[in-house]
């Protein structure tokens, strides 16, 4: 018997009691995934079912564990940036900006306003892209074919601002300590301009294809309500807490990096369902676009580095090819790294699926003595079991969808 | 930002002495040393106070130091999203010792738990359901303790002639690489390979050679 084995009842042989004639009847175990599409990567569910309504559901994570914690702990500073990228693949930057302001926040690095500007744009490339994939798959979830279509044809575009970038479309390691690693040229930041224009009428079709779609409705509308209770007790984060009416929001409530000059509005639903969730995301790509709307106007006045020069972030291309002293440092920093001075530290940011936050407990060496990744799809799909029990089977998948799981942040 | 801090850790002090054992506010974070056998209740404290109101877990992590007597720390994070605050709990753990598990307080703890108990063997008393949770059926140790090596002990492939996924011992064929960049010339605690002259405690002799 494995470890977790849940197959405690007995099975139905169609056998019937011999003093009350009546039929042996048992609840079914059935395992959802680790392969189903609905899944979202590699989630196993076990479920019991009393005929189709969910009685219990015990989420089995863990099948895409690669000891992230583990192996930054053998790791530079620097050379754990990029295992960033791998936790929520579908918004990269805004994880390694968490780790970012972690380290600047031990090393008290201050970052130059226009890498700062380049984050804010990139963290809401990142928000739209994650909430492109999620509006989408989830009405794939529930049935619906053309939305993924179409909401991936952006997101390539999306990718593309990516690559232009850092040279990756996805794995971007662009966000460093002390700033991000190139500057934009003026073109791209031309170019993200003319697609926030152009974008709104795909999101329109989008929202014409589903907002009012009665299947869509039917399958969304009252299914997995969450209660401000429930936010309390289950620690939900993100899209969860504001489509139940409450105006969370850490770029407001705890402004980092400059959001705080940005003008957005925080959406939020109403009844706490799927369907309120799903406007809520819809409303947030909007006010993305918005805010990279004023980062890219700020963008083209306001020139200057991109990185924090000192210790931490390497010399110019220029100054390491004709002095001794920067031809050190960049062997140094690329060799053993920045040392950050010893204490803890807690950086979260509002990544597009909740809260993700980065413990760091740094001894003075140049490697991290212990970071603890806080992915919010981990407390929500925690939930899983409170949330799903009561619902039908097909409710599942709109629940699984709804909660925004990626598991390369939850199983780390 | 830290005044309202200061001010917090005070009233922590005041009102539940027996159960905070230091703070201090460091980054503009409050940390608050707890008492083991206090958890439950402070943590319950915290929730309901109205001047606190940290009713979400943000986080439940261990952090292992195996050169201390208490050897882990575990540490908890909240936050209230109605006073706008956060806070960090920290409690000092030997290996043997069992941890309230505060699912009573907070439901949401119950996978952080799971989770530490798998990382780091610590048991917590009162945990429903205190399976593994990330690391793979039935594997054994625990693999964020410092003792633990980075490449595990067992690696698992499929094996063609057997038809199935088969467990083996861990085989390198190169030694797993553990660079150490610490500078040479800033007082390295130990022997380079085949530095014969060095002495047996690792800092080489200043006498002058025979």
């Amino acid at each position: 018997m494995m470890d977790g084995d849940i197959r405690i009842n007995s099975y139905d042989d169609g056998s019937v009691d011999a003093r009350t004639g009546e039929q042996k009847i048992r609840n079914f175990n059935i395992n959802f995934g680790p392969q189903h599409p609905a899944a979202h990567g590699v989630l196993r569910l076990v479920l019991e079912l009393d005929g189709e309504i969910v009685e219990r559901c015990d989420p089995h994570i863990g099948l895409l564990h690669r000891g992230t914690e583990k192996l930054m702990e053998s790791r530079t500073y620097l050379q754990n940036l990029p295992y960033f990228d791998r936790l929520d693949y579908v918004a990269p930057m805004n994880q390694e900006h968490a780790w970012c302001l972690a380290i600047e926040r031990l090393t008290k690095t201050v970052v130059p306003r226009r890498a700062q500007l380049i984050r804010v744009l990139y963290s809401e490339i990142g928000r739209i892209l994650s909430h492109l994939l999620n509006v989408t798959t989830q009405a794939m979830d529930v049935g619906a074919l053309t939305p993924p279509l179409w909401g991936f044809e952006e997101r390539e575009k999306l990718m593309v601002f990516y690559e232009r970038a850092c040279g990756a479309r996805l794995h971007a390691a662009y966000f460093r300590p002390g700033g991000v690693h190139q500057d934009l040229p003026d073109q791209l930041v031309e170019d993200i301009d003319s697609w926030c224009v152009a974008f709104p009428k795909v999101l329109d079709d989008i929202d014409g294809l589903l907002t009012e779609n009665r299947i869509f409705k039917q399958r969304n509308a009252d299914i997995g309500i969450v209660t401000e209770q429930d936010i309390q007790d289950w620690g939900f984060s993100g899209v969860m807490v504001r489509g139940s009416g409450l105006a969370w929001d850490l770029r407001r409530a705890q402004p980092y990096e400059c959001y705080d000059e940005f003008e957005f509005q925080i959406p939020v639903g109403k009844n706490g369902d799927c369907y309120d969730r799903y406007l809520v995301r819809m409303e947030e790509m909007r006010q993305s676009i918005h805010i990279m709307r004023q980062a890219c106007e700020k963008l083209r006045h306001e020139r200057g580095d991109v990185m924090a020069r000192g210790k931490m972030t390497p010399p110019t291309r220029h100054a390491m090819k004709t002095d001794m002293e920067s031809l050190i440092h960049h062997f140094k920093l690329y060799t053993e790294g920045f040392h950050v001075p010893e204490g803890e530290v807690y950086a979260a940011v509002e990544a597009p699926k909740g809260e993700f936050g980065v413990y760091l407990v740094a001894d003075g060496t140049n490697k991290p003595y212990r970071a603890k990744l806080r992915a919010p799809g981990y407390l929500h799909l925690q939930a899983m079991d409170y949330i799903a029990s009561g619902h039908q089977l097909a409710d599942v998948a709109a629940i699984i969808g709804t909660m925004d799981v990626v598991f390369g942040e939850i199983d780390r | 930002m830290s005044d309202a801090l200061n001010e917090l850790g005070q009233h922590l002090e005041q009102k539940r002495h027996d159960c905070v054992l230091g703070w201090a506010v460091a980054h503009g974070e409050l940390t608050v040393t707890v008492a083991l056998s206090q958890i439950v209740g402070f943590v319950d404290f915290l929730r309901v106070d109205p001047a606190c109101r940290f009713s979400s877990i943000v986080d439940i992590t261990a952090v292992d130091h195996p050169q201390r007597p208490k050897r882990f720390e575990v540490v908890y994070h909240f936050l209230s999203m109605y006073q706008n605050q956060r806070i960090r709990l920290k409690v000092d753990v030997r290996e043997e010792d069992m941890v309230p598990s505060i699912i009573t307080v907070h439901p949401s703890a119950n996978w952080f738990e799971r989770e530490i108990f798998d990382m780091f063997g610590i048991l917590f008393s009162g945990h429903p359901d205190l399976r593994r949770l990330l690391t793979d059926y039935g594997f054994r140790g625990h693999p964020l303790r410092k003792d633990f090596p980075t490449t595990g002990y067992t690696e698992v492939r499929y094996d063609e002639v057997q038809k199935r996924v088969v467990y083996e011992p861990v085989s390198l064929v190169q030694e797993y690489r553990q660079f150490d960049f610490m500078s040479p010339w800033e007082g390295a605690e130990y022997i380079l390979p085949g530095d014969d002259k060095a002495a047996p405690d690792g800092h080489v002799s200043k006498g002058p050679a025979k």
